[in-house]
């Protein structure tokens, strides 16, 4: 815990300087607009009123960090899950389609980097292009993806998993690939020796000394899923999701309900991401795994 | 029998083959010809339709026989894409007539191609040209059969054009409306991309440096760098759109952000690559901290800084395409996404993505290009 505790001081203390510098900019960007309200109204507050006053706009355009915090907690704990401003239902929407995709994109992955491992055909045809497809904007397909199902009668759920199936494969396929290759040539040949079948090579050295590769490149997969969900629920016409909620937001300049979604990505991120590395952790100890 | 050599590939072609003929007709228009004899009517594959069957009995044959691998090798490469040619060029006129036997002989061809690329894979060649080339060759026919059996597909079996068109409409659709596309290459990427990846890099870079001076200042920032590379970042998009306005300043906003923290945490990690030895070594030349940077700790850090760059040229991308979903002038490759889609004019939405993958790769590219160029002495560069 000692590292942990090295940590906390910097990282707390970095924090508080982001929101002070949040409050100040705050400050400064919502003040041309109250200057503004407030020659219309005729007054003249003061230094301290006008302070205040920058920070309470309905619309700001910089909220600050409390504004963003008590909308954040309005729409996730008081309002009941089931209204479609409450962010637990936007993000729980948003989430199951991460989910499925992440789940598809991982089974695709694995039976890919299986394939590859073992076909030198694929090896040698379908790795390059693997590779090539990173440096590619997939992005950029989801609105089509979304439009052309919608077209055909398929709309909702799946879709969007499509696109995050699509975005969590590569990682996945790559990283799965480099860990059924971890095994040293000393360790295949000590399976040679003890005359075992490609099938005991797979299970016995291969998928083992690939887990911890899995894990790594699983967590890079499910932001990127979060991520495609998300985006896939942009041109859907802002239904439900956080996609849909940020997109209203733009539309209705509720920066607040803009940043509080903001916020609420993160934290199905940050949970999505911690829950993966947890995982690979039980399944670390589970196969006899020791903290090095 | 020692003149044989089975292959599984060649002997599922020949008997897709078999089961095409004893099918018959390729398409409608030809079993309507064939149920009134007496009618003239006109049908695809008039004349070339015993070609077809006779190259591929004759490709499948020839690959099985004891031959050099480099002649078979060429014999399926010849056979498999004439007769993919036939077929597609065959059905033109008669798209979405296509029956059962068409798709066989399409994937006929297609095992002999993949023996092909079996073949070709399973070589050693000596010499390092012809491994670079083979290295090449490989992964290209594998993309070219992708679009063989989408176009034939496609029109064969004349799905939607809204749905999926074939490759030759989005070829023909790229080169009549190449003004439109250089208008939204020009707009996203010589305009935001470039500038946001510039300047984002490049903060992340100084950030970097900082953090390095600083030790309370790295213990602090890299995990928080490191936690934010997971988070969906590109949902500030609206409130840049919002801040900064339509134009492509609001983009280029977008991507500095994006491109921020993978170069902040990649260089982080890069300073901290070179040995105690070699940092021990320049102190004994009594250097000073900037020297010892300059000389020895940002050489060294040099592949984490373009594996950054590498990360950052897509994410750059992805970063100024998506915010253009939420807003921009009336040019630009999200925007004409997003409008194309609602238009349902899906051809130019994959005109526009092919630009995309294209301009990807090309960016890609340069920066490797670049890292080659700077990284000679990495191990991993000079192949030693």
């Amino acid at each position: 815990m000692d590292s942990f505790r090295d940590k906390l001081v910097p990282v707390t203390s970095i924090l508080a300087g982001v929101v002070v510098v949040w409050y100040v900019f705050a400050v400064i960007l919502n003040a041309p607009f109250q200057r503004d309200l407030d020659r219309r109204a005729n007054e003249t507050p003061g230094i301290v009123e006008f302070i205040g006053k920058t920070m309470s706009q309905p619309k700001p355009t910089l909220p600050a960090p409390h504004q963003v915090a008590v909308n954040f907690f309005e729409n996730t704990f008081l309002r009941s899950v089931t209204s479609n401003r409450s962010l637990v239902y936007n993000a729980w929407v948003t989430l199951s389609s991460t989910l499925l995709g992440f789940a598809f994109g991982t089974a695709l992955g694995i039976v890919i980097a299986v394939g590859i491992v073992h076909v030198a055909t694929l090896d040698r045809s379908l790795m390059p292009w693997i590779i090539a497809s990173q440096t590619i904007p997939i992005l950029a397909v989801a609105p089509m993806i979304i439009v052309v199902l919608a077209a055909i009668g398929v709309t909702g759920l799946i879709p969007k998993a499509l696109i995050s199936t699509y975005l969590s494969f590569f990682p996945v396929a790559v990283g799965t690939v480099k860990g059924l290759r971890s095994p040293e040539l000393t360790h295949l040949d000590l399976m040679h020796t003890y005359n075992a079948s490609l099938s005991q090579t797979f299970w016995k050295l291969r998928v083992p000394a690939s887990v911890p590769f899995l894990f790594t490149s699983m967590k890079v997969a499910v932001a990127a899923s979060l991520v495609g969900a998300i985006v896939g629920e942009l041109p859907t016409g802002a239904v439900a999701g956080i996609g849909a909620k940020l997109l209203a937001g733009a539309y209705y300049s509720q920066t607040i309900d803009i940043w509080s979604a903001l916020v609420a990505g993160s934290v199905v991120a940050a949970l999505l991401v911690m829950v993966v590395g947890i995982a690979g952790r039980l399944v670390d100890r589970a196969m006899g795994g020791r903290p090095a | 029998m020692s003149w044989l050599k089975p292959s599984w590939q060649a002997v599922t072609a020949i008997v897709l083959c078999m089961i095409a003929a004893v099918l018959g007709a390729m398409s409608a228009p030809e079993a309507a010809a064939l149920a009134q004899p007496a009618s003239s009517v006109d049908y695809p594959y008039l004349g070339t339709k015993g070609l077809m069957f006779g190259l591929l009995v004759v490709t499948a044959l020839v690959s099985m026989t004891r031959i050099p691998p480099v002649i078979e090798a060429m014999v399926l490469f010849v056979g498999a894409h004439w007769i993919a040619w036939l077929l597609i060029s065959g059905i033109n006129g008669f798209e979405g007539t296509a029956l059962a036997p068409f798709f066989l002989l399409l994937a006929a061809a297609w095992l002999l191609g993949w023996r092909c690329v079996s073949v070709l894979s399973a070589m050693l060649p000596t010499s390092r040209w012809a491994a670079t080339a083979l290295r090449l060759i490989i992964p290209t026919i594998f993309g070219a059969w992708i679009l063989i059996i989408w176009e034939a597909v496609t029109r064969g079996a004349g799905i939607p054009f809204i749905l999926l068109p074939p490759p030759s409409a989005i070829g023909a659709r790229i080169a009549n409306s190449l003004p439109v596309l250089a208008a939204d290459v020009r707009q996203t990427i010589f305009k935001a991309v470039i500038f946001g990846y510039i300047v984002g890099s490049g903060a992340g870079f100084l950030a970097a440096i900082a953090a390095d001076r600083v030790p309370f200042l790295r213990r602090g920032l890299l995990p928080i760098g490191n936690m934010v590379s997971a988070l969906p970042i590109i949902g500030v998009a609206p409130i840049m759109v919002m801040w900064f306005g339509f134009d492509w300043q609001s983009k280029a906003a977008v991507v500095i952000i994006m491109t921020f923290f993978p170069m902040l945490v990649n260089t982080v990690a890069g300073l901290a690559a070179s040995g105690h030895m070699e940092r021990d070594l320049m102190r004994t030349y009594a250097s000073s901290y900037w020297q010892t940077l300059f000389k020895l700790r940002l050489p060294a850090a040099a592949p984490f800084i373009f594996n950054a760059l590498k990360i950052n040229s897509t994410l750059a991308l992805i970063g100024a395409i998506v915010a253009e979903f939420f807003g921009t002038p009336v040019v630009g490759m999200g925007f004409r996404i997003s409008t194309e889609v609602g238009r349902m004019n899906i051809d130019m939405v994959w005109a526009e993505i092919a630009v995309a993958a294209l301009a990807g790769s090309v960016f890609y590219g340069v920066v490797a290009l670049f890292e080659r160029a700077v990284t000679f002495w990495h191990p991993s560069v000079r192949g030693g």
